[in-house]
């Protein structure tokens, strides 16, 4: 048995420990807000929180997460109220919308980190890839929350 | 802050937006009365039928609640945003008491396509239904209005409607649409309405924030993939990787006893492995060793496509368009001693990659199926349903999910076909999902092409003769849509059989080439290959006349103000013919997609290293008028980045007889870190015009891209993507 904390709950799995995260999230644990895009953690589309930081769930053993805390897109705000989903809103970045619960949580962990971040930063550290093309916006709106997150 | 922009068809030429601090772009929403938007449930489908309808498009409840129904599909294009706001122009209603939802394809099989054709390809969602949506509210508005004359008694000319309320403008009495709608439904007309003009539109041109947005921020948004029903079983494919080829053989064993596998399925080209989750079927999946026949198929590759391709240049060509007497310009010009100028241009496949790789959900029974997946032609897909189920279409329901990305790759689903035969094997509802590496390596792809193009110049530079000879593979052929007995299809010769420029002699020759690489519709289709060869040609005749690229042009399509419109536009706000230091170019190309003109300029640095770096793309639109110019920017945008994509990276190659590429590790596409500033400019012809956006803003891309390394390097790009060529930076 494996035990992992999702969103601030423990599971309990009879798992096999190599089991990508991804895939305990979305048909064991049932959250499908998580994508899958490319299965070896290229894309980004299965972006979540483990202890804080961004990691592509396609890549990661659910054996090396037991015991730590996993925030997926479900669990960023309980009110999409977070300071990227709302600059997202406001932005009206989502196109087909298969990325960005990876894009957000990226985000989201990236702006902890460089809390004022410049362009170079966010071409350095922000690789999710959206096929829809919405990095125009994207962009746009990591500044906006940076700016909402100062307060 | 963001600018308020205000559209309007009467004023010719606007900016949508304007370039923030951060160097995105920004538009407000603000639309004074209307600060609620409408809504939209996590499952973009709905029913055959709701309560209260006044139409198919539309039911209003009781309570004031109105439902519109969005005949095209959501792939990220803003359909489900755009076209019920059309309905809402018409209508008159309150935005934020209206929900939406994906019309019902079961419906539009037993109704006689009450919504039209249901397609969402060829940015045909405003462009081909417009008509249809305004017709939908006015008749419903017209009805309401009869249901309250009728109420009061008193004459139809003394109300109106407005707000989801019918006033009687004399008392000063309103009720609301809620109220009207039971008797409104049965009101039948005379005669429908007539449509408002442009000009009237109070609604339509307004940037209302995107439906979808809400869900797709906090992942309740539903794809296909996101589907669980109970007793589902999920299913890994290896598809035969050489296309055409069949299984031979398939030892089971190695899958076998490994926990949670139920069944190894064989079908005829592919293997599936099915378990009680999707990674247990794909970790057993890759234990098996498939023999697979693939025939001389097998023994392909792309350097001899490139050659069949080319040598096709000099063999018979089928005429897609004849002007005046090229040969004997061509001759004349010679004996006058005029140029003679000949380039020839080659373009390889491509894959949609979207994001959400092809995946379905099936349900078979043996009188019924359903199915969730994210389909482009929803009609198209009860008939490859009912093919692959043997039942009838009546028997199949299609639920179709929000599309994780189409881009024409979702208008075939190979995907739902798999599915049903697993599950006619298997006996349980089925998730079939590819992985990327299918995804890549079993699309349907661009086209792979090549063009030789020859003008005469005459003594002012412009050419007097042009001649294109263009071989290419067929889509229709090869999707089985048609067999093009003409030899000629219009995907093969866009923006060249009907190109705009103004050539007295011009001459386009097609020879459709096919493969064993199956080839389909990718975003902006034929437009795609021949932007770029069109516009990259039409630059080095500038070159070669010595003249501006942009007034070359600009003298070629002097009979066409909507071109001049969307040319002057974008060298006006690109600072074309500006100086630029040593490394970096500017360069311009203009095309027509799907009625919408796009005009692009890319501004390019070349490193000394001879890498190539996007800075900037200015865009100009003509698709004649506009629904929501948020989202019309936003297609652009994503457009440019499509393109960018296949110009800088996009390249699929076939060895053996198989793709190469598997991921977007092999097959690269453009990340934050490559996207230019982007600033896309209206400059609308308005009148007859109503122009696709989802496409054509990928059309013009790649040869603003091309002709601006030129400018930066002096070397000419007549093939791509650029990451093959060898560029020489700046000493």
């Amino acid at each position: 048995m494996i035990t992992i904390t999702i969103n601030g709950k423990a599971h309990q799995l009879d798992i096999e420990p190599e089991t990508p995260l991804l895939w305990v999230i979305r048909d064991e644990i049932g959250l499908t807000g998580t994508k899958f895009g490319c299965g070896v953690s290229l894309c980004g589309a299965c972006t979540v929180h483990v202890n804080g930081e961004a990691v592509r769930s396609c890549g990661l053993q659910v054996g090396d997460v037991a015991g730590k805390a996993v925030t997926t897109i479900e669990g960023l705000s309980s009110d999409s109220k977070h300071p990227v989903q709302q600059a997202w809103l406001v932005e009206d970045v989502p196109q087909c919308g298969y990325c960005q619960s990876g894009q957000i949580m990226a985000v989201a962990a990236f702006l902890k980190e460089h809390p004022k971040p410049t362009d170079a930063d966010i071409d350095a550290n922000l690789t999710n890839i959206c096929r829809c093309g919405t990095y125009v916006r994207i962009r746009s709106a990591v500044h906006r929350a940076a700016a909402l997150m100062k307060g | 802050m963001n600018q308020i922009v205000k559209t309007s068809v009467s004023r010719r030429q606007f900016v949508v937006a304007s370039a923030t601090a951060a160097g995105g772009l920004a538009i407000s929403v603000a639309f004074p009365g209307l600060a609620d938007a409408a809504s939209l449930g996590p499952q973009a489908w709905g029913p055959d039928s709701a309560p209260n309808e006044i139409n198919a498009f539309l039911a209003i409840d009781p309570d004031g609640g109105i439902l519109i129904r969005s005949p095209h599909q959501e792939m990220g294009q803003g359909a489900i945003t755009a076209l019920p706001m059309i309905v809402a122009e018409e209508l008159e209603c309150d935005w934020s008491k209206v929900k939406v939802e994906h019309a019902s394809p079961a419906r539009n099989l037993h109704e006689k396509q009450v919504y039209g054709p249901m397609t969402t390809v060829g940015s045909r969602g405003v462009r081909t239904s417009w008509q249809m949506l305004l017709q939908a509210g006015a008749s419903a508005r017209v009805r309401l209005i009869q249901a309250a004359s009728q109420r009061w008694n008193v004459p139809v000319a003394e109300c109106e409607a407005a707000n989801s309320k019918v006033t009687h403008k004399t008392s000063g009495r309103s009720l609301d649409y809620g109220a009207l709608a039971a008797a409104a439904g049965k009101i039948t007309l005379d005669k429908e309405p007539a449509i408002r003009n442009p000009d009237q539109f109070k609604f339509i041109g307004k940037s209302v924030p995107r439906l979808d947005t809400p869900l797709k921020i906090n992942g309740t948004a539903r794809f296909a993939i996101d589907t669980r029903l109970p007793g589902m079983v999920y299913a890994a494919i290896a598809n035969c990787p050489v296309f055409g080829g069949k299984l031979k053989s398939v030892d089971e064993t190695p899958a076998k006893g490994r926990r949670g596998i139920q069944q190894v399925v064989k079908l005829d080209n592919a293997v599936a492995v099915v378990a009680d989750s999707f990674w247990r079927a794909k970790e057993a999946l890759a234990l098996l060793k498939p023999e697979w026949d693939t025939g001389e198929a097998g023994k392909t590759d792309s350097a001899q496509f490139a050659k069949a391709y080319r040598d096709a240049l000099d063999g018979p060509m089928v005429s897609a368009r004849n002007d005046g007497n090229v040969d004997a310009e061509f001759a004349k010009s010679a004996g006058l001693g005029g140029k003679i100028f000949e380039a020839v241009y080659e373009a390889p496949h491509l894959a949609h990659a979207t994001m959400e790789p092809l995946n379905a959900t099936v349900n078979l029974q043996t009188d019924k199926l359903d199915v969730w997946v994210g389909s482009q032609t929803p009609m198209g897909t009860i008939r490859q349903a009912a093919n692959a189920s043997g039942l009838k279409p009546e028997q199949i329901d299609i639920h179709n999910c929000f599309l994780g990305g189409g881009f024409g790759r979702r208008s075939i689903n190979d995907e739902m076909r798999q599915a049903i035969l697993v599950a006619k094997q298997v006996g349980k509802p089925v998730k079939l999902v590819w992985t990327r590496e299918e995804d890549v390596t079993q699309d349907r792809y661009r086209p792979q092409a090549a063009i030789r193009m020859k003008t005469a110049l005459g003594p002012n530079g412009m050419p007097t003769a042009f001649d294109a000879k263009i071989a290419v593979g067929s889509i229709l052929r090869s999707t089985g849509i048609n067999k093009v007995e003409s030899g000629v299809e219009a995907q093969a010769v866009e923006g060249f059989a009907n190109t705009a420029y103004k050539i007295p002699n011009l001459r386009v020759g097609c020879m459709l080439k096919n493969t064993h690489v199956p080839v389909m519709f990718w975003r902006s289709v034929g437009s795609s290959q021949n932007a770029f060869f069109m516009e990259g040609y039409i630059d080095e005749l500038a070159h070669a006349a010595g003249q501006d690229a942009y007034k070359f042009r600009r003298a070629l399509l002097e009979h066409r103000p909507d071109f001049l419109g969307v040319l002057d536009k974008i060298a006006e706000k690109s600072d074309w013919g500006k100086p630029l230091p040593a490394g970096r170019g500017r360069g311009i190309a203009i095309f027509e997609c799907y009625d919408t003109i796009i005009g692009q300029v890319a501004e390019v640095t070349v490193s000394k290293k001879g890498e190539v770096r996007v800075d900037r793309v200015v865009a100009g639109v003509d698709c004649g008028h506009v629904v929501n110019p948020s989202i019309v920017e936003a297609q652009i945008q994503g457009g440019i980045i499509y393109g960018l994509s296949a110009a800088l990276y996009g390249e699929i190659t076939i060895k053996d007889g198989r793709v190469e590429q598997s991921n977007f590790d092999s097959y690269q596409v453009v990340t934050l870190a490559d996207t230019p500033k982007i600033e896309v400019y209206l400059a609308l012809s308005g009148g007859k015009k109503w122009g696709g956006i989802g496409e054509p803003g990928t059309a013009s891309t790649a040869p603003a891209v091309a002709n601006a390394v030129f400018a930066a390097t002096g070397t000419r790009v007549r093939s791509l993507p650029l990451k093959n060529l060898k560029l020489s930076g700046p000493a």
